[in-house]
């Protein structure tokens, strides 16, 4: 018992960290019909911004709040003088996201240099608690925690606000919601600033959950993200939160019960979904 | 004084390489309902979208009260006071009726909720189904929906596409009597393809074929023209 609970421990914190970064790829999509494919750079960045404040303040929560920020910024950077000129063009979307997200690798490396960054969690953040003979370790469930959080925050922003309403239409019928008077530019923006803002958190979380950070993070990350946004059905909020947590409990215990499969079972699922399922678990038919 | 509300002079509109509107003039005026008539494929539609900014002309002007809106993006033409119906009503199909209506609202005034009061009175299947998904009402209650949400601001003019498209008989008359209403509140450009619908609603029209304006008058000079009705609009 104590072996699958830490094992589904593991998986939903896996899982989470997958979450934050194939939610904002999805809103992404499904809003602006955009395959981001530097969003896992926007996901390192968070990282190593994050785990360098950190380093220089000792604070963890210092550390969060500029790694968000730091998402946030370059979000409005990628969209602005990036993804804008070529809305609607998805081979040139493809062509310079891969760009852009090779330029933010590299930049990691020019400004933190090449080499391998140790993370480690704050101390109230270290350890674990014992819960009727099982070991649960803080940061693990930390994680879980701020995943669900964000989920509950990002469902409330969509379901509760008008700048969310504002969100679902675009996603359905983007010239419609512009002749009703808004500005979807502006929307546009805040989506995909919001979408970095959380893979940036995933990047910083990241770091003290796996030990160590390195500029290739991201796409390692990003494919996941990718398989995903497909499992959970392109441009579906809800079914990205749902397929996270189901590649992140897959890999989990097949890393443990199965190790040879541990790399393919989330390619397996992506591919048994789309036969039997191509528009995603959650997706619209298209 | 200048009483047109909205003009368009020699408007071009070019969508890819074709050459959908090659001239299309006319003026409306304020307090009225122009009707653009014309067969299937005439431009009446790439016109309405052109005045919305959603297919910017490629030359000529659109002036709306005097300014000049050809070249402005289209939720600000939007914010000048002109509402849009579309063709295929728009309707955004996962957001309940009251959220559809919620994304048209532009201000929470007491204004705005006096015309949501008027609308939902001349729509009361608005108002049962106000939870359900918009992509779940019938094809009339659609239609309702997408003229309530082009109404509820404060707007000058009305665009709307076609309305009784693919509707029953019945349903039309309800659509029909409803922009009778609206009438008398705001200025209206109909796209219409029922004669019926169009000589009882109209004041003026306008006949656009191949992408120009070739004639125009009353709709009552209109309905005693049967050489014009046969040679445009293809009835006999």
């Amino acid at each position: 018992m104590d072996l699958i609970i830490n094992l589904a421990l593991n998986g939903l914190a896996t899982g989470m960290l997958i979450f934050l970064l194939a939610a904002g790829l999805t809103l992404i999509f499904g809003l602006m019909d955009v395959l981001n494919f530097a969003h896992g750079g926007l996901f390192a960045w968070g990282a190593y911004s994050g785990l360098w404040i950190y380093s220089q303040t000792g604070s963890f929560i210092i550390g969060i709040i500029g790694a968000i920020l730091t998402g946030f910024l370059l979000g409005i950077i990628t969209e602005k003088w990036i993804i804008k000129p070529v809305y609607g063009n998805h081979v040139q979307q493809i062509l310079i996201t891969l760009g852009l997200m090779l330029v933010l690798s590299e930049m990691l490396k020019v400004i933190w240099g090449p080499n391998q960054i140790t993370a480690s969690p704050p101390d109230y953040l270290k350890g674990s608690w014992e819960l009727g003979g099982v070991i649960i370790i803080k940061y693990r469930v930390f994680i879980i925690l701020v995943g669900f959080v964000i989920f509950a925050g990002v469902q409330f922003l969509l379901k509760k606000t008008k700048i969310g309403l504002v969100v679902r239409a675009g996603v359905m019928n983007k010239e419609m919601v512009q002749a009703l008077g808004i500005n979807i530019q502006r929307v546009f923006m805040f989506v995909f600033m919001i979408g970095a803002g959380m893979a940036a958190l995933g990047g910083v979380l990241l770091g003290p959950y796996s030990g160590v950070i390195h500029a290739g993070m991201g796409m390692e990350f990003a494919i996941l993200a990718f398989i995903v946004v497909v499992i959970g059905g392109m441009g579906n909020f809800k079914g990205s939160v749902l397929a996270a947590i189901l590649v992140g409990l897959s890999g989990s215990f097949m890393a443990y019960y199965v190790p040879d499969l541990s790399l393919a079972v989330n390619m397996l699922l992506m591919a048994i979904v789309l036969i039997i399922r191509p528009q995603g678990l959650f997706g619209a038919k298209g | 004084m200048n009483n047109d509300l909205l003009k368009l002079d020699k408007v071009e509109t070019h969508i890819g390489q074709y050459h959908i509107l090659q001239g299309v003039s006319f003026e409306v005026k304020k307090g009225e309902v122009t009707v653009l008539l014309g067969r299937n494929g005439a431009g009446k539609t790439t016109t309405l979208r052109t005045i919305m900014g959603l297919k910017p002309a490629s030359k000529g002007s659109v002036t709306f009260k005097g300014e000049a809106i050809q070249s402005l993006p289209t939720y600000t033409i939007a914010k000048k006071g002109i509402g849009y119906v579309p063709e295929d009503q728009g309707i955004f199909a996962g957001l309940t009726v009251e959220e559809n209506m919620r994304v048209a609202i532009q201000k929470d005034d007491e204004e705005t909720a006096k015309r949501m009061d008027w609308i939902l009175h001349l729509f009361p299947d608005l108002k049962r189904f106000w939870k359900k998904p918009g992509g779940l009402l019938s094809g009339g209650q659609k239609q309702m929906l997408s003229i309530a949400r082009a109404y509820v601001n404060e707007n000058e003019l009305l665009l709307i596409d076609e309305p009784s498209k693919g509707l029953a008989p019945i349903v039309v008359e309800k659509v029909m009597d409803s922009i009778i209403q609206m009438k008398d509140q705001t200025t209206i450009v109909l796209v219409e393809q029922n004669f019926m619908m169009a000589s009882t609603i109209g004041d003026q029209f306008y006949i656009i074929d191949d992408g120009r304006t070739v004639s125009h008058g009353s709709m009552k000079q209109l309905k005693e023209n049967e050489e014009m009705k046969r040679k445009y609009l293809g009835i006999a």
